[in-house]
């Protein structure tokens, strides 16, 4: 199916089509915005910048069950896989975080847990008309319209949402939504363009990271790394908050006869995430595991997978509570690679 | 591996245990058979890897495998105790049970070592890692051009492996030579660090293959002295250690540098270890 226009009138008639389905879309909760299942009847608004958590936490879960097992049992149940899922009002930065660490969960071994989720998830996008105040994904090879990740994508024309197909999964749904859809003509699609163009003007922060893979391994004892993470205070906010990192935990957790093991998100801005049971601790400081995490993201990961594992979605710097800006870092980088 | 999901460990049975060290931070050696059949003929393991052993309920460690494939259809584990799974492992005992997931990371190249003199220096629990080249070399020691073990521990009480060791040192295919650090009574090797005794020892380079592990600050002085003897960064290979928890390289925390320990370690030759500056950290 070529692209699709809804006019927003159906919007609640769009969301009843899809009923039969788990659906997610942003929500408030206590923590803020976040993907949440959206309850029968409701019909979820789309007027949101972008979620505080991202929605990688519905194919990575902070905490998920690997196996329950009881004492006096040899057995080990496996979770019973979960229902297929539709997410709506996916930001393409963080459909492409996903793209991304698909890589890390399919490399050798495949993850079967992560995996099934990401085969019962279908992504909705939603292109960003007004970017925030810290995006940055033009620098990085995203943009507020990119398709990459998603499976359909969304762009608000004012009356009315275009839709554009972009995997099969995609063109199933829309298939199921053809009589709410209308034929978009030339005219939507040129509109579209202009729209996705103005926003990418929108965004304000910018890093060339041109160089930035190959010149990071000389800066190892470069000075920046004390100076960047001197005020960091090692809570793991944007590591936990970041679409990309995908670091976890394993650990077992008994009540009683019932025990699961379980894994649960982790940061490589945590000291424990190195300790030794010895004591010893490869990453001793704040300034190696702040090196670290920007060595891994914009170095390791290029290394291995050849993509950089950043996605400019500027949570890290919305949110963190001393303002440690990894464009700022970035720049730094830059700066001492002259 | 369990290839369906390799998260999920197979059961073994803990067939014989006994005390390498004693004291607060003691060395319990486990033999351990897989339950399931299918798993014991299945599972393939060879020198360098290790696999994940654990306690449902409390958790899981990466441990060497410190058994060559050419001693029999079960695994070895040499564990110090020190901390909440390792307690937990001590407590084991014949007819109890452990799960077992793995064999993880790359192997010793004894293949592409073939013909070669193959000298292992190792340290304390270093040495758990390396007992497996040294059982395999020996169980085909016609396709080497010999093998040389230098291994010491702070004292005769602190070496693993003592007794079939000191059986070695007797034994004219194996140039064994066990050290401890201060003298004691009734020891009849050498006395010193290890790094001395591979000076004493003086192994030539030629054609040799030098395999280390044990305490970082003795790996540094073997390594040192190494170079002193003519060796070259790739004769020299070294097995490193950091807390891993997935063990297929996704977790994240293992990684020194670029390289996953899990992955592309444990095994490092020197001259690829040298370029990542986080390796020694």
């Amino acid at each position: 199916m070529s692209a699709m226009l809804l006019n927003k009138e159906k919007w609640p008639d769009f969301i009843g089509k899809l009923a039969g389905k788990e659906l997610w879309a942003p929500q408030v909760d206590s923590n803020g915005l976040r993907f949440a299942p959206v309850a029968e009847g409701e019909v979820p608004s789309l007027d949101f910048s972008n979620t505080r958590v991202p929605p990688k936490e519905v194919v990575f879960p902070q905490t998920e069950t690997l196996f329950r097992f009881k004492s006096g049992s040899e057995e080990l149940k496996q979770p019973q896989p979960g229902k297929e899922r539709v997410l709506l009002g996916v930001r393409p930065c963080d459909a492409r975080s996903m793209k991304i660490i698909d890589k890390l969960f399919n490399w050798d071994e495949e993850d079967p847990y992560y995996l099934k989720r990401r085969e019962q998830v279908t992504l909705v996008g939603l292109a960003c008309t007004e970017p925030g105040l810290n995006c940055f994904c033009t620098s990085v090879n995203g943009g507020p319209a990119s398709t990459e990740g998603l499976d359909l994508l969304m762009v608000d024309l004012g009356e009315s949402y275009f839709l554009e197909q972009v995997t099969k999964k995609g063109g199933s749904l829309l298939e199921e939504l053809k009589e709410l859809l209308e034929e978009a003509g030339n005219d939507s699609q040129e509109q579209k363009e202009s729209i996705a163009g103005e926003a990418a003007n929108k965004i304000k922060r910018s890093i060339d990271t041109e160089g930035i893979p190959a010149g990071l391994p000389g800066l190892w004892e470069d000075p920046l790394w004390q100076r960047v993470s001197a005020s960091c205070l090692g809570c793991g906010t944007c590591t936990y908050l970041c679409p990309t990192c995908h670091c976890f935990d394993i650990q077992d957790e008994t009540e009683g006869q019932e025990a699961r093991r379980c894994r649960m998100w982790d940061s490589c801005m945590f000291r424990e995430y190195t300790l030794h049971a010895s004591g010893h601790n490869p990453r001793s400081t704040r300034r190696e595991r702040t090196r670290n995490r920007i060595n891994h993201k914009y170095n390791y990961y290029v290394d291995k997978f050849d993509v950089i594992a950043c996605v400019g979605c500027g949570r890290c710097i919305n949110l963190c509570p001393v303002n440690i800006d990894i464009v700022d870092v970035l720049g730094q980088v830059k700066e001492a690679l002259r | 591996m369990n290839m369906e999901n390799p998260y999920i460990p197979y059961y073994a049975t803990v067939e014989e245990t006994w005390y390498e060290t004693l004291g607060e931070r003691a060395i319990k050696t486990f033999k351990v058979v897989f339950d399931d059949e299918e798993v014991r003929k299945s599972w393939e393991h060879f020198p360098g890897q290790c696999a994940m052993i654990g306690v449902l309920g409390v958790g899981e460690s990466m441990i060497s495998i410190s058994c060559s494939p050419t001693e029999g259809d079960f695994l070895r584990f040499s564990v110090m105790r020190m901390g909440k799974v390792t307690q937990a492992l001590h407590e084991l005992e014949p007819g109890d049970k452990m799960t077992v997931r793995g064999p993880y990371g790359n192997k010793f190249p004894l293949e592409e070592w073939q013909g070669k003199h193959i000298i292992t220096i190792g340290g304390g629990i270093g040495q758990a890692p390396m007992r497996p080249i040294v059982e395999y070399v020996k169980a085909n020691y016609d396709n080497y051009g010999g093998l040389t073990m230098i291994y010491g521990a702070r004292t005769s009480g602190d070496l693993c492996f003592k007794e079939e060791f000191e059986q070695m040192t007797e034994e004219e295919e194996v140039s064994c030579h066990l050290t401890i650090d201060i003298e004691e009574e009734k020891w009849d090797h050498n006395v010193g660090f290890v790094p001395q005794v591979l000076m004493d020892v003086s192994p030539s380079p030629e054609n040799t293959i030098a395999i280390t592990c044990g305490p970082p600050i003795m790996i540094r002085f073997v390594l040192e002295n190494l170079k002193k003897l003519g060796f070259e960064d790739d004769q020299i290979y070294t097995t490193l250690e950091n807390r891993m928890k997935c063990g297929i390289g996704k977790c994240g925390r293992c990684n020194a540098g670029n390289m996953y320990v899990c992955k592309d370690g444990p095994v490092f030759n020197y001259a690829t270890l040298k370029e990542i500056p986080e390796a020694f950290a």
